[in-house]
């Protein structure tokens, strides 16, 4: 069920567009913001807000890369696998990732604390290479620094 | 003139890489251009523009003044009208519009009144990726701050124009970025491209007419309109006018984003800003404008970076970001790594274009990993024809196949010996 707090933020979105369906990704991330990631219902009452059909929203959400339709890890890491980071040795670093974790690109851990994905072009190609957990960027990643920054979001290792 | 520089975009940027806030802006003259636009004639600011020859910075180089004159004006148009700043940066090897989003935001929401207020536009979206979190919370303060300031809403400066600016945050994926899927996505649809004609600027955002412009084109508009299409025509070294900004990736001494003349030669960028090669690495090629562009060797790298210079030197300036090769790099791997990333990316819609990537990308894994035929190097060669420029639905595809034309040709004796000796020679030679 959607909560009032919910219901109100993607109002507001609505109120923006010409058409409430414009409010569509806006009102997923209202979803996935709080949730983690968007389940079935949950996209059903979205749709009715929106005035769309189930499919054609479902449609949208499928479309981006973003918009996750299956639970995630409580961090996401979204590591950048293109040609600057690719230049400068992003491959190592996927490698180190992967180990610590026990998982592989697109897996989450078992204890459900994250999730590892790969990224296009994180626009930062001149502090390559560079990975994203949350909403946070973390440039000039080196084995030791991904380290601290899974041990900065709660990884025991 | 207060304000004026050699460098309009980044002159008066913080040290500290905070955004310039609303005072700090006004203080070197911000909003000043938005002032003197408010009383110049919607046609007379689109003629300043276009005479300035500002050619669009999302990569095809599209004259700008030229651009907003396709809109439909006066009481007849249909109206609202819109306007898009394009700010989905995603270009493998870019990394301009992070910079001014988050360095300069009122530099973009002043370019994009004035645009708006040229187009006679009411509703203004800055179209964002979602991972630039850092850029949605700078521009969002900035856009409050304008409010406040009377720069945004109703009758703006008492001029009764109105307009209201929104940051749209998308959710991942590179056809966004495209002009007609990007107004696919801001309508809730799926984001695949549209067909042109009609264009934007006559029928885009639910129909209505439509101004699409890269954030770094929309950031130059103000000082177009302050100093004059002269003035600005003349900080160029070439055709082109104005500033642009560079930056240059990879295993070089100091990677990062410089404001130079527009014709400024790649050269001068890798040796003298970028500092050249990192000790231990030596040049091999680079891409001058993001992943679709087609390789420069060291013999081209004395042309002029400006649209037309790039485009006689058989390459693109596309978004004037350059990623070095350097001689560590498997070329094929390099190669491969673009192709994926094409191939992940493509929306799907076109027969062409969803099915020949992934193959193509296919085809690079298997060479790179010693198991390609010599039969592979002319089916590659194939798709570089049957997905070029007019056989597919959008410039997604063509854009893929550029890096590739041109490294089949470059790198062919690369290509030759990892089929041969099944496997990456270098590789081996590193053990
Ligand atoms: C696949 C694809 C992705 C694109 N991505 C972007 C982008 O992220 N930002 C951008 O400004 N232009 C992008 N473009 C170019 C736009 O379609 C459009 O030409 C541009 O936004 C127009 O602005 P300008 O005239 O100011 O350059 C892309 C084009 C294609 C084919
Ligand atoms: S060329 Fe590719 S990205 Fe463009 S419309 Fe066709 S399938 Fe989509
Ligand atoms: S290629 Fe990784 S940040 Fe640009």
């Amino acid at each position: 069920m959607l909560s009032d707090e919910e219901r109100s933020e993607i109002e507001e979105e609505i109120r923006h567009y010409a058409r409430k369906r414009g409010a569509s990704v806006e009102a997923l991330m209202c979803v996935q913001r709080r949730r983690g990631w968007v389940d079935d219902e949950t996209l059903k009452e979205v749709a009715d807000m929106l005035g769309m059909s189930v499919g054609e929203l479902d449609g949208v959400a499928t479309f981006y890369n973003l918009i996750f339709r299956r639970p995630v890890g409580k961090n996401v890491i979204l590591i950048c696998n293109t040609i600057s980071c690719m230049v400068m040795g992003y491959e190592n670093i996927l490698a180190h990732l992967e180990e610590r974790l026990g998982i592989r690109l697109g897996q989450t851990t078992a204890d459900g604390l994250f999730t590892l994905l790969p990224v296009p072009c994180l626009g930062a190609c001149d502090r390559s290479p560079v990975m994203m957990v949350g909403e946070k960027l973390y440039p000039g990643l080196t084995p030791e620094i991904a380290d601290e920054i899974l041990r900065e979001h709660g990884w025991r290792g | 003139m207060e304000g004026l520089t050699e460098k309009p975009l980044t002159g008066h940027l913080k040290p500290d890489g905070e955004a310039l806030d609303i005072s700090e802006y006004e203080g070197y003259g911000g909003y000043e251009g938005l002032r003197k636009a408010l009383r110049m004639g919607h046609s007379e600011i689109q003629k300043e523009v276009k005479e300035a020859n500002l050619r669009g910075r999302g990569g095809a180089g599209f004259n700008t003044g030229l651009k907003w004159s396709f809109v439909p004006m006066g009481k007849d148009a249909p109206r609202p009208k819109y306007l898009v700043a394009n700010a989905d940066e995603m270009e493998p090897g870019t990394f301009k519009d992070r910079f001014l989003l988050e360095r300069n935001p009122h530099l973009i929401i002043e370019g994009m009144i004035i645009a708006s207020f040229a187009i006679e536009a009411e509703t203004a979206f800055v179209f964002l990726r979602w991972e630039y979190t850092l850029a949605a919370k700078r521009m969002r303060r900035a856009i409050a701050e304008a409010y406040e300031r009377g720069y945004l809403g109703r009758n703006m400066l008492g001029s009764g124009f109105n307009l209201d600016l929104r940051v749209h945050v998308s959710a991942g994926r590179y056809i966004c970025g495209e002009e007609t899927a990007l107004l696919n996505a801001l309508e809730g649809r799926r984001a695949v491209p549209r067909s042109k004609p009609p264009f934007p600027q006559t029928s885009g955002l639910w129909g209505r007419p439509t101004v699409v412009n890269n954030v770094e084109t929309l950031s130059n508009v103000p000082h177009i309109i302050t100093g004059g299409a002269e003035w600005y025509r003349k900080l160029s070294r070439s055709g082109d006018g104005g500033t642009k900004l560079f930056g240059v990736s990879g295993r070089v001494k100091r990677p990062g984003l410089w404001e130079l003349p527009m014709g400024t030669t790649a050269r001068e960028i890798l040796e003298e800003h970028a500092g050249g090669m990192a000790d231990g690495f030596s040049f091999r090629c680079l891409i001058p404008g993001g992943a679709s562009t087609e390789f420069i060797c060291e013999e081209g790298l004395d042309v002029k970076m400006d649209f037309d210079s790039v485009q006689k030197a058989g390459s693109r300036l596309g978004t004037g970001t350059m990623i070095v090769l350097d001689h560590t790099v498997c070329p094929i791997a390099a190669l491969h790594n673009l192709e994926r990333f094409f191939a992940e990316e493509s929306c799907g819609w076109c027969t062409p274009c969803r099915e020949g990537l992934p193959w193509v990308a296919r085809l690079l894994g298997a060479i790179e990993d010693g198991e390609g035929e010599p039969g592979d190097i002319e089916t590659l060669r194939e798709h570089t024809r049957s997905l070029w420029v007019g056989k597919t639905y959008c410039a997604l595809a063509p854009g893929a196949m550029e890096p590739l034309k041109s490294g089949l040709a470059i790198f062919r004796e690369d290509f030759e010996r990892h089929i041969r000796e099944k496997g990456c020679p270098s590789k081996r030679e590193r053990g």
